[in-house]
């Protein structure tokens, strides 16, 4: 369905899960939309939950379906932030095409059935995890946000204080706040946590992200193992499941920490599998009264043994555990303005030329990488990115070298240093030599300052910073007119022509003098820093 | 003054001078260093004006008055852009002078010789020193002021040119009479042999004919050379300048000059072999002139350029966090520095992270482009070189060439029979979007296509720098 100018029509439809208040489309993603080249079309009522009225999109320009059915109908795109549930997919004809978190491991049926109605599929949280891509991954927007709000709603649910305080009605302790996988939501909770005071530990299995916990302003739980543990950038920036042997070690520690900690975020998931159980019941048993453990993997059956998805519970002793598993629509204007932007930026990489049509580029890895179906085949599950992922470098392990080969390398690259040293001394030495037996010495005596001051310029320029190359032509072009000595030395002569010559020359190089050090002055005030 | 004054005022002059160049290692310390240097050329004058040996002092003085006068307003006149041309410019001034001194000593030599024993007695100054010579040193000192005329004719002329090709009066391209190298070799050749005529002979005539062979090498060499080598040429000629006042201080007997002279020498060729170091050329090649022969067809580029407006580069930088300019020759033609600071100035009020990459022979100086920016109040802590941030270019989101073309060019590493093959470049091709702001399609300095210019994630923002750039400002300040 275009319209008169061809142009084509993305449309976000209202969410119809229950109590899912985010909308994919914004007024504001709107307008870079439209400016993309696309008419925008909203649902009534869509935007609602998250704070954006039908009127604040027809002010951005966006045009109201009234139904659900009508914008389904019209809409070339359709982009929606939950999976399209079968009421959805029966719109899903040719040529159109969704963008929404699909995750295709888990919805193969569908996945079949919108290949076959011949349908396109974008799955947003299948976007690969290359730098290039950040700004499309709406699992890490979503990830953020729901860390933030571990935070808030454990806070919410905690009876005190997080920071520690000294009052005139006596001593309030800090909270302490064990953060447990230190992903993307993982880093949000700790940021979060330690910017309200508590004292936070963290832990990941990943010991790279050890640096990222400790610039959040937590501290890293270390364990005392020895194994080399699996790269978290070789499995594209997510954890891998661990050795038996190094869980046990993880829950020895866990259990070591539980009764003294406050609070515990959990956010440990591995892809493609349930979520692993890492704060079982004995831990939760040993915790304080009043302490709150909020499961973030809870969608995922929960790292806490006595999660209930979707649900507040008190335990017998006290302990609440929070296992909502709808943390970014809790704050969904936040979520969708996010959410929104993350379909914009991959509109952008759909549209090369932002002429209002799509080019669906399969040999994009972003884009080839994030496709479930395409032209009637489901293209699920991507090949490997050809760019390799991630930001984490990997930890090269220098091998270990002992004293004697580092002492012996010391040795060799001194003996080499030293060998080339005298070489040049030598042949230096001989030319000297050669030019002393020839040259008178009131010759010799002139010639020794020469090499010496050529040898203090070669010391002296070697150092000079790269940027201060051109102050530096300009000082050595004003240091050049040295040159003047000769002349004054020559302008008083008996011989008239001698006097001129020097003369201009001691004018040429007044000039020079001057201006040269005056350039250079100016240049060398202009540097300052920030 | 006795001697013994004069001496140690020198002593001191030559370590302010090495004291001078030395600072110069760090921003803060190079201000401080060209007090140095301003002290130190003070002392030595002051030193020699009124030390033995001299005469005239007055005419000196006023002489200097003038000269100074006139070097005053040109360097408070000049634009920052003009910068290398005036350089360029004061070195011409710099081998005249040698050249003059260079002559003065075979005049004096040749009055000197015809004199008897007791005019000799009577003599005072350099001619008191040049009587005292035995046969042995005349030819030494013969040998040491024909070098001194000899590197500043090279020198002279070679400036004039190279300041013809830097202010565009002069053509750029590398441009060779018939015969080429041969010439120079020949010219080079018959030098020294009207040297070995002048020792033994001592006449004006093979003195004379040495001086054009010379103005002549000087000449041929830097009209051999591209505009784009333009950076080595003056730090070489910056070192010539030095070797012959070197000469001249060996001619003279003065020490002060033969300190200064190797160090302003050795100073600037180190700077010309790390600015070669940097394109990955052998020195020689850079100094015999142009590019070297190509081994095979070029690569053909394929593909188109897209263009963009202001509005297009308005919007991708208001989405981008971290953003990396490069800067080239064109920013400085077009005076467009200001606006660039402007534009990062607003841009860093936004919050996002801008820093600036600077390619080592970007511009026609070496740091011409740091200098640019520090005018325009750019902090030098965001301004990086080649080396510090072409890892992060990957992670970059924007970056934007302005009038620079060789230094991006992908080329040389990409195509092993391209020109510039192996020298070091700016890897902007990996930002995730790069907009290039240049005055039309035409290639670079050295003639080369850029496929930069034909990637997938390259717009192209067609127009002058500064106006294009005017455009981007007004888009910007608008939101």
């Amino acid at each position: 369905m275009h319209n008169g100018i061809d142009k084509m029509i993305i449309g976000a439809p209202k969410e119809i899960a229950a109590d899912e208040k985010r909308v994919a489309m914004t007024p504001d993603s709107a307008s870079q939309l439209q400016k993309l080249g696309y008419n925008c079309l909203v649902q009534s009522g869509a935007g609602l939950h998250a704070g954006f009225s039908d009127a604040a999109y027809e002010e951005a320009g966006v045009k109201i379906a009234k139904t659900a059915e009508e914008l389904w109908k019209t809409a070339d795109i359709i982009s929606k932030v939950r999976p399209p549930e079968a009421d959805e997919v029966k719109f899903l004809k040719k040529g159109k095409l969704l963008i929404s978190f699909f995750y295709p491991a888990q919805n193969t049926d569908q996945m079949a059935l919108i290949a076959k109605q011949d349908a396109n599929v974008i799955a947003m949280d299948m976007v690969p995890r290359i730098s290039r891509a950040q700004k499309m991954d709406a699992l890490s927007s979503m990830a953020n946000i729901a860390g933030y709000r571990s935070v808030i709603e454990a806070g919410n649910n905690f009876g005190r204080f997080f920071t520690g305080q000294i009052t005139a009605a006596g001593k309030v302790p800090p909270a302490k706040v064990l953060v447990v996988g230190a992903g993307v939501a993982g880093l949000a909770a700790i940021g979060t946590a330690t910017s309200l005071g508590a004292i936070t530990l963290a832990f990941d299995v990943r010991p790279e992200v050890a640096e990222q916990i400790e610039s959040m302003g937590a501290e890293f739980v270390y364990l005392d193992f020895e194994e080399t543990q699996q790269d978290g950038a070789a499995t594209g920036g997510y954890a891998a499941p661990s050795s038996p042997e190094f869980r046990e070690k993880q829950l020895e520690k866990f259990r070591e920490l539980a009764p003294e900690i406050d609070i515990v975020i959990t956010t440990a998931l591995i892809p493609g599998r349930d979520a692993p159980k890492l704060w079982l019941a004995d831990m939760v048993a040993d915790m304080k009264p009043g302490s709150v453990i909020v499961d973030l993997a809870a969608e995922r059956g929960g790292n806490c043994d006595l999660t209930v998805p979707n649900e507040k519970i008190i335990t017998d002793n006290g302990v609440t555990i929070v296992g909502y598993t709808d943390f970014p629509s809790r704050m969904a204007a936040q979520s969708s303005t996010l959410y929104s932007t993350n379909i914009r930026h991959m509109m952008a990489d759909l549209t090369p030329k932002k002429d209002g049509q799509i080019v669906h580029n399969m040999e994009d890895d972003v884009i080839r990488g994030a496709t479930a179906t395409f032209d009637g085949s489901v293209t699920f599950p991507p090949p490997p990115p050809k760019v390799q992922a991630i930001a984490a470098k990997p930890k090269e392990k220098i091998p270990e070298r002992t004293a004697e080969e580092i002492r012996a390398d010391e040795i060799a690259a001194f003996k080499q240093t030293t060998k080339n040293q005298v070489m040049l001394l030598t042949i230096g030495g001989a030319a000297l030599l050669a030019v002393g037996a020839y040259a008178p010495a009131s010759f010799m005596q002139h010639f020794i300052v020469f090499v010496l001051s050529v040898f203090v310029g070669f010391q002296v320029i070697w150092n000079v910073s790269h940027s201060l190359h051109t102050p530096l032509m300009a000082i050595t072009n004003a240091i050049s007119s040295i040159i003047i000595l000769g002349a004054i030395l020559q302008i008083g002569s008996s011989s008239f022509l001698v006097t001129v010559l020097a003369g201009i020359s001691i004018f040429f190089a007044g000039i020079n003098i001057f201006g040269g050090f005056l350039v250079t002055r100016r240049m060398l005030a202009m540097f300052q820093k920030s | 003054m006795d001697l013994g004054f004069t001496t140690a005022v020198y002593v001191v002059a030559a370590i302010l001078f090495i004291l001078s160049l030395g600072g110069l290692s760090g921003q803060e310390s190079a201000k401080r260093a060209v007090w140095y240097g301003i002290v130190g050329m003070g002392l030595a004058v002051l030193a020699t004006v009124i030390g033995p040996g001299a005469g005239l002092w007055q005419l000196t003085a006023i002489l200097i008055a003038i000269g100074g006068l006139i070097g005053y307003q040109l360097a408070s006149k000049v634009e920052m852009t003009q910068m290398p041309e005036l350089v360029a410019g004061m070195h011409a001034l710099v081998g005249l002078a040698a050249v003059f001194v260079g002559f003065n000593a075979h005049f004096e030599l040749a009055n000197v010789l015809t004199m008897d024993d007791t005019t000799k007695k009577a003599l005072e100054g350099f001619a008191a020193l040049l009587a005292k010579k035995s046969g042995a040193e005349i030819n030494i000192l013969r040998v040491e002021a024909s070098l001194g005329i000899w590197i500043g004719a090279v020198t002279f002329t070679g400036s004039v040119i190279a300041y013809g090709k830097l202010s565009g009066k002069v053509t750029s391209a590398a441009t060779k009479l018939p015969g080429g190298h041969l010439l120079n070799a020949t010219a080079a050749m018959s030098s020294l042999a009207c040297l070995g005529w002048y020792l033994s002979s001592g006449a004006l005539l093979p003195l004379v004919i040495l001086t054009i062979l010379a103005l002549f090498i000087g000449y041929h060499l830097i009209m051999g050379i591209g505009g784009a080598d333009m950076p080595v040429v003056v730090s070489m000629l910056n070192s010539y300048s030095g070797w012959a006042a070197a000469a001249i201080g060996f001619s003279l007997g003065n020490d002060l000059l033969i300190v200064v002279g190797a160090l302003v020498g050795s100073s600037g060729a180190i700077l010309s072999y790390i600015m070669c170091k940097a394109m990955n050329r052998s020195f020689v090649s850079v100094i015999l002139g142009g590019f070297g022969g190509t081994a095979g067809p070029q690569m053909e580029v394929e593909g188109e350029q897209i263009a963009i407006d202001a509005d297009g580069v308005a919007a991708a930088l208001e989405d981008a966090e971290s953003i990396v300019i490069i800067p080239g020759y064109g920013m400085a033609v077009a005076q467009a520095q200001q606006n660039v600071a402007e534009l990062t100035r607003r841009l860093r009020a936004k919050g996002k992270t801008v820093r600036f990459a600077i390619h080592p022979v970007a511009g026609r100086l070496p740091g011409h482009m740091n200098v640019l920016l520090a005018e325009a109040k750019v902090p030098y802590d965001i301004v990086l070189e080649m080396d510090e941030i072409n890892d992060d270019f990957p992670s970059t989101d924007v970056a934007i060439v302005i009038g620079s073309n060789d230094i991006v060019n992908p080329a040389a590493q990409d195509d092993p029979n391209s020109p510039i093959a192996g020298m070091p470049v700016l890897e902007c091709w990996k930002a995730k979007q790069v907009f290039v702001s240049k005055r039309g399609q035409g290639t670079g300095y050295s003639g080369i296509e850029n496929p930069l210019f034909f990637k997938e994630n390259t717009r192209m923002f067609y127009g002058d720098a500064k106006a294009s750039l005017d455009q981007l400002l007004v888009v910007i300040s608008g939101h």
